[in-house]
């Protein structure tokens, strides 16, 4: 609950103020931020003046479709975006108070792995075919020891410890990566990430490629790593059951922008949501099955090589209104922490009182 | 009546609910005319194709304008050795024979010899591996081991066997640089084909009932297309150096003959004092060479959709 | 309008006893064109009555019947039992869910039925027929019948292929139409049928999205007009939003054109929604088989009961509690010892489930499984 505060407070004081670093910093603070790539036929708008922000201890769960620019949100934050093809266009990633943006990249090194790092989508291919696992992890620990504080029987020590928290017997640290089935991997891969205990951890669709009860599994362990190592986390899925059951805080991406955020409460449970975020919950066929059909969002994700003037989702939006697609929507703030971006909240964002419509859970009967 | 009267219920149930005149704004394009325009977009192809449309003109029309047997056979020794000059544009050899006329001779047996080869090869080859690679097990086994025995022998010392036992000559210059090139290509299109094989859309076809030979060509060789011609048109220029090479040393084509390796291989001797000699024939296989490369690298990317833009 | 539908027909029927059936089926059709404005109800009926004449001696003759199944791969490590041992059914009209994770032969059963793989055993009878033992001429027959749709709208379509040419292919391989020009209006027609734009024919599948190779994959099993379709993780590789889109064709499809699924997926709420019943894999084998609501309202497997439970819900009802977690992973399929195969993994398990084969009871009318402790 602490934590749920600390994150409305500093949206407060992000809106009156402009967020003055002091000493109430959030761990991550993302500003504005604009990502472009740039190809030789076109201009892709992958992230378009994103702002958030993430405190100690919380996870924030990205959600959108493919090419909502989640991952490349992910990548501005650890620079890693590819090289002559990826721009950053504006803003700021402030973590822990320090401009990423602003420092030298052998400094960002030392961000990098130690302080925040990222687990990619597919263990398989994110694991080195032809080097022991073991080997892997410690790799890790030896590149960000450069002070040589760990002894080599230190970091032997570690990888063991490594092991037993992922919950992998340390005696497999000898085995190849094929030797392990995926989920396994992808526990190899985050006791990678997790080796040198880092403040910040992207997870960027860590069990898309596991099946359900393997998915719980790694779920799980990640749930109670993260509460016993006081880890943030941003939890990159377009699984809506997966940020139900790990989120503190949620962001809904689309083509670019956040739509919508709040708490995990928020965007489940309240009212008053974004169009996008609705048509997410009506494409979703529930396990009680009480739909007899869904009701998807009807189109295609836009053209992100183009900018429209209004709204980025107007065209598939079934509560689509004249100004929409001339005026870029506004942010509304619902109250708390709650942000719609949509002008169906415009009239309401002075006082913070939601206008009445009808939201996802009532249509869908209870969710 | 089972399909036919359901396909005639299908289409008057869809009849009704639709209009067929916005259809037709939207013809369907011929497979080939689009390639032939994504052939003509990319400059490079096209100057490779303008080089070689002039070299086939050039071997076409030549004898307007030179005659065989006094041109480019008959020794004329108070002539020999002569620089370039507008009577002898690229000048004349140690014969007396006029340098130009025995290039644009020389390319009817360099250029046709090898197409030839290549085109065999290609086709062979292909076949080959598609069939290894399709039926997998022991036919592959079979084709593949046999193709090792020859793969094991190195190109000329085979091409020198072949020739050798069957005599030489063109044609047999010929089966010889095939046996050479058959077992490589026959190696590349297996493995070109083989991920190819296990793609769905592989199963898609065989789900509707499509036969072996249909699934091989429309829909396997199409995709192992690019590997195919890169390799062909690189053979292409080997090929020609190779029956240079085996006529050079007395394998192939008789030295009377204007074939561009024998006049390169002649002309060593006096390359010191009269470079031209080599630098001719030299230029030819070169411009020769580069511009089948560039057909085929343009070949290679017409016929892949993906490279539409 | 089923019900209505079935009264229509039983009617039709009557009228034509003595007569031909097949013009009275199609007399009734005609008829019944012009009363009648719902197009979808028409179709329906057509197909339904042509369906059921053809069947005649035995209306309830189920579309697809498995009989202990099996196909064995070999392997240098041993027999890889991909199939072992299924028995199945899907009824004429319905959609039967295949469930189950990575490996456990859920694919290779839908390969198997539609005879793109050989069974290693057993037998899979195609309206009665066994298409093991087909002759040339049923086999053709079969092929244009039954169709299916893949995972991956990536790899099932041919990048050298237009649109309108893969969903022409069908239709030349199996010489449907005489004429090229019925057989492109053929091809729109279609595309139009599963929501594709008539601009789009001249498109290569690089250029379009996912959700439209995957239109372009289901319009080309449906282009031959079959009664059978495998869909294979159909949905698995798309955005949510466009996996509903697609959800919701295929839905409407099998309505308008009374067609019979074997809709194979690890998405839970995904088969709950589509399916008339579903069949859960573990390992090659068909644990528990029942109609979709009871499965979910009263699992009776382990590893059912697992898997509905390792299923993240998007709503915030199960958070923080306690959930029963499977330990372990699947097991190999490489020469599986005889027994419950899922018994590594089970809570309950004891020395009852080991050293025998579990076989598939029936603990309710319609609800079967698989486990000594049922």
């Amino acid at each position: 609950m602490a934590g749920d505060m600390g994150y409305k407070d500093r949206q407060n004081g992000q809106n009156g103020t402009a967020g003055g670093a002091g000493d109430t910093h959030a761990l991550l603070e993302v500003k504005n931020l604009g990502v472009e790539y740039k190809t030789d036929d076109a201009v892709v708008y992958a992230v378009n003046a994103l702002s958030l922000s993430l405190d100690k201890g919380q996870t924030l769960g990205l959600v959108g479709e493919t090419g909502a620019g989640k991952t490349t949100l992910a990548l501005a934050i650890l620079r890693l975006l590819p090289k002559k093809i990826g721009y950053v266009t504006g803003g700021q990633v402030l973590f822990d108070g320090v401009d990423l943006f602003g420092i030298k990249e052998n400094q960002m090194l030392g961000y990098r792995g130690k302080r925040i790092s990222m687990i990619f989508q597919d263990p398989m291919t994110s694991l080195n075919p032809v080097i022991k696992v073991g080997d892997q992890v410690a790799e890790i620990l030896e590149l960000h020891n450069e002070d040589k504080k760990l002894t080599r029987a230190q970091i032997e020590r570690r990888v063991d410890e490594m092991f037993n928290l992922v919950g992998i017997p340390p005696e497999r640290k000898h085995e190849y990566p094929h030797q392990f089935s995926g989920g396994m991997k992808q526990r190899v891969v985050i006791a990678i990430s997790l080796a040198c205990e880092p403040e910040l951890l992207i997870a960027d669709e860590p069990t898309t490629a596991l099946d359900v009860t393997i998915q719980a599994q790694v779920l799980a362990m990640m749930q109670d790593l993260k509460s016993r190592l006081g880890t943030s986390m941003i939890m990159i899925t377009h699984d809506l059951g997966v940020v139900a059951e790990t989120c503190d805080l949620v962001a809904v991406m689309y083509a670019g922008e956040i739509v919508e955020k709040g708490t995990v409460e928020d965007i489940f449970e309240g009212g008053g949501h974004h169009p996008y975020t609705e048509g997410l919950f009506g494409s979703i066929p529930s396990l009680d099955g009480t739909e007899s059909r869904l009701s998807p969002i009807e189109g295609l994700m836009p053209d992100p090589t183009r900018k429209p003037a209004g709204c980025r989702f107007a065209p598939r939006c079934p509560k689509r209104r004249k100004e929409c697609s001339k005026v870029p929507p506004p942010e509304c703030r619902m109250g708390g922490g709650h942000m719609v971006r949509c002008h169906l909240f415009a009239g309401g964002a002075a006082d913070g009182t939601a206008i009445p419509v009808e939201n996802p859970g009532d249509s869908k009967g209870g969710r | 009546m089972s399909i036919d009267d359901k396909q005639t219920d299908f289409e008057d149930s869809s009849q009704e609910s639709m209009d067929f005149s916005s259809v037709d704004g939207y013809k369907k394009r011929s497979q080939l005319r689009m390639i032939a325009a994504r052939f003509a977009k990319n400059r490079m192809a096209m100057v490779g194709l303008v080089v070689l449309i002039l070299l086939v003109v050039m071997v076409v029309t030549v004898d307007f304008f030179f005659d065989y047997q006094t041109d480019a056979i008959k020794q004329d020794m108070r002539n020999r050795l002569q620089s370039p000059s507008m009577a002898h544009w690229f000048g004349t050899d140690q014969y007396g024979r006029d340098i130009f006329a025995r290039i644009v001779y020389g390319a009817r047996i360099s250029l046709v010899t090898s197409i030839c080869v290549i085109s065999i090869s290609t086709v062979l080859g292909a076949v080959l591996g598609a069939l290894s690679a399709y039926y997998g097990g022991w036919v592959d086994n079979l084709i593949m081991r046999i193709n090792d025995v020859f793969y094991a022998l190195p190109f000329n010392l085979m091409a020198i066997c072949v020739v050798a036992s069957l005599g030489s000559g063109i044609m047999n210059l010929g089966l010889a640089c095939v046996v050479g090139v058959v077992p490589g290509f026959a190696r590349i299109f297996r493995s070109a084909i083989l991920p190819i094989k296990s793609q769905e859309y592989i199963e898609a076809a065989k789900a509707c009932g499509t036969h072996d030979r249909r699934i091989l060509m429309r829909h396997i060789i199409p995709n192992a297309m690019g590997p195919i011609i890169v390799q062909a048109t690189l053979n292409l220029a080997i090929t020609m150096l190779a029956i240079s090479g085996l006529s050079y040393i007395g394998l192939g084509i008789e030295s009377p003959m204007p074939e561009w390796g024998v006049m390169l291989s002649e002309g060593t001797t006096y390359m010191r004092d009269y470079p031209f000699l080599v630098l001719f024939p030299g230029f030819a296989i070169v411009v020769a060479a580069l511009a089948l490369n560039l057909i085929g690298d343009g070949m290679r990317d017409a016929l892949d959709p993906k490279l539409k833009n | 309008m089923s019900m209505e539908a079935q009264a229509n027909m039983g009617t039709q029927a009557n009228m034509g006893t003595q007569a031909n059936m097949g013009t009275q089926v199609n007399m009734g059709t005609q008829a019944n064109m012009g009363a009648k404005a719902n197009m979808g109800t028409q179709v329906n009926m057509g197909a339904k009555m042509d369906m059921d004449s053809k069947a005649g001696i035995d209306a309830h003759t189920p579309m697809i019947r498995t009989v202990n199944l099996k196909k064995h791969f070999s392997t240098p490590k041993g027999q890889l039992h991909a199939v072992d041992g299924v028995d199945l059914e899907i009824k004429t009209g319905q959609t039967l869910g295949v469930v189950g994770e990575s490996g456990c032969g859920k694919s290779t059963l839908g390969r198997v039925i539609l005879r793109l793989l050989d069974a290693t055993d057993g037998s899979v009878y195609f309206e009665g027929k066994d298409i093991f033992r087909m002759s040339g001429h049923e086999m053709g027959e079969f092929r244009r019948q039954s169709q299916i749709i893949f995972q991956d709208p990536y790899a099932s379509l041919n990048p050298r292929l237009s649109v309108s040419e893969i969903i022409m292919e069908p239709l030349i391989v199996n010489k449907v139409y005489k004429s090229r020009h019925d057989m492109e209006q053929a091809v729109y027609r279609m595309m139009k049928t599963v929501g594709l734009a008539a601009r789009l024919i001249n498109m290569y599948p690089h250029e379009l999205d996912g959700g439209r190779r995957q239109r372009v994959g289901i319009a080309r099993a449906l282009v031959l007009n079959p009664k059978f379709i495998v869909c294979d993780e159909p949905v698995s590789a798309l955005d949510v939003s466009i996996q509903a889109q697609i959800l919701n064709l295929l839905m409407d499809l099998q309505e308008e054109l009374n067609l019979t699924y074997m809709f194979i997926t690890h998405d839970m709420s995904v088969v709950r929604h589509i399916s008339n019943e579903i069949a859960v894999m573990y390992l090659g084998k068909c644990v528990e088989r029942s109609p979709a609501k009871r499965l979910f309202e009263n699992p009776m497997h382990p590893y059912t009961k697992a898997l509905l439970s390792a299923i993240p819900v998007p709503n915030l009802s199960r958070r923080g509690k306690e959930r029963q977690l499977l330990t372990g992973e699947i097991s190999s399929p490489i020469e599986p010892e005889p027994g419950c195969r899922f018994a590594p993994r089970c809570a309950q398990a004891g020395p009852e489930c080991l050293g025998r084969d579990i076989p598939l009871g029936e603990c309710e009318p319609g609800h079967f499984v698989a486990c000594a402790h049922v």
